[in-house]
């Protein structure tokens, strides 16, 4: 099939319906070899067992910048090109997106009580990942708020453009400004500073986290669809019964 | 295997963690479940999409 059948909301949902089985099956082996590769990893030398958070912080906050990320790629199918799956691909990602950025603040906010003494500062890193949290409930609302849909994916899709300038100043964050939180250390240049025997589990839990955002955004947008399907029908129905009382 | 004088952050936060997810495969299993019945509830009464209407 090519891939531009895919554009195609039917065939979408074909497709859709044969991979998301598989999907869930690897994400679920995933998560088991992550899980028992999390707990045979030794303590840090420094933070002790505290070092465990990492492995569930460290997804989350990725996850919470990709999904800013393709929401903002589908901003650009729904503004440019109209094409309605942008739109669904947008919507679908915004609550999944909120949520693993809500784990990796409160995550991170565990983390920093035993490692830092606090559980919040206002340093740019922190700030920054709170400021792209309050842009996905920003999306959320205009998403679940607007009465024409049309309307509100238009205005979500200029907001995750305009939140698209965040994902930079929260990745170099840490280079740019003094903040209590650590720097990069897992993608840097000159390689990962982090000791293999924690570096695997983290990368394995990154994967594992990643297959289950996209199995999520996935049946979202399966939902989504039918959505719009059950919306369509209704219209028509009312339509059909206007005309029949006039 | 031991987690330490830090036992109840390392476990607030992997129950929250999977709170979240949980809650969010709940609400994506629902509704899922929802738009499908409600679909079924319109063809039942006949009511069609126009582009099945098409290809009839």
């Amino acid at each position: 099939m090519p891939v531009i059948d895919l554009a195609n909301p039917t065939r979408f949902l074909h497709v859709v319906n044969r991979v998301l089985p598989w999907l869930i099956a690897a994400t679920l082996f995933l998560f088991v070899i992550g899980f028992y590769r999390v707990m045979g990893a030794p303590d840090d030398y420094q933070q002790g067992a505290t070092v465990k958070i990492m492995f569930l912080h460290v997804p989350a906050a990725w996850l919470g910048m990709f999904g800013w990320g393709l929401m903002s790629v589908a901003a650009l199918g729904t503004l440019v090109w109209r094409h309605p799956l942008a739109d669904v691909a947008g919507k679908a990602a915004a609550p999944i997106g909120a949520a693993f950025t809500l784990i990796c603040l409160v995550t991170g906010s565990l983390w920093g009580r035993p490692t830092w003494g606090t559980y919040w500062v206002w340093d740019a890193r922190l700030t920054s990942m709170l400021v792209l949290f309050l842009l996905y409930l920003g999306v959320l609302a205009l998403y679940w708020t607007a009465e024409d849909p049309g309307r509100g994916a238009r205005a979500a899709a200029v907001l995750s453009l305009v939140g698209a300038v965040n994902l930079p100043i929260i990745k170099f964050s840490v280079d740019w400004w003094n903040t209590l939180h650590q720097p990069a250390s897992v993608f840097r240049m000159g390689g990962s500073s982090i000791d293999p025997a924690l570096l695997t589990p983290l990368l394995i839990m990154v994967v594992a986290f990643t297959l289950l955002f996209l199995t999520l955004h996935l049946a979202v947008m399966r939902n989504e669809i039918l959505r719009r399907r059950v919306r369509s029908m209704r219209l028509q129905q009312a339509q059909k019964l206007a005309e029949a009382s006039a | 295997m031991s987690l330490g004088p830090h036992a109840d952050f390392i476990v607030a936060a992997y129950a929250l963690t999977i709170f979240v997810i949980a809650a969010l495969i709940a609400w994506v299993v629902l509704d899922y479940s929802t738009q499908r019945r409600i679909l079924g509830d319109l063809e039942e009464r006949g009511v069609t999409r126009r582009s099945q209407r098409k290809g009839q």
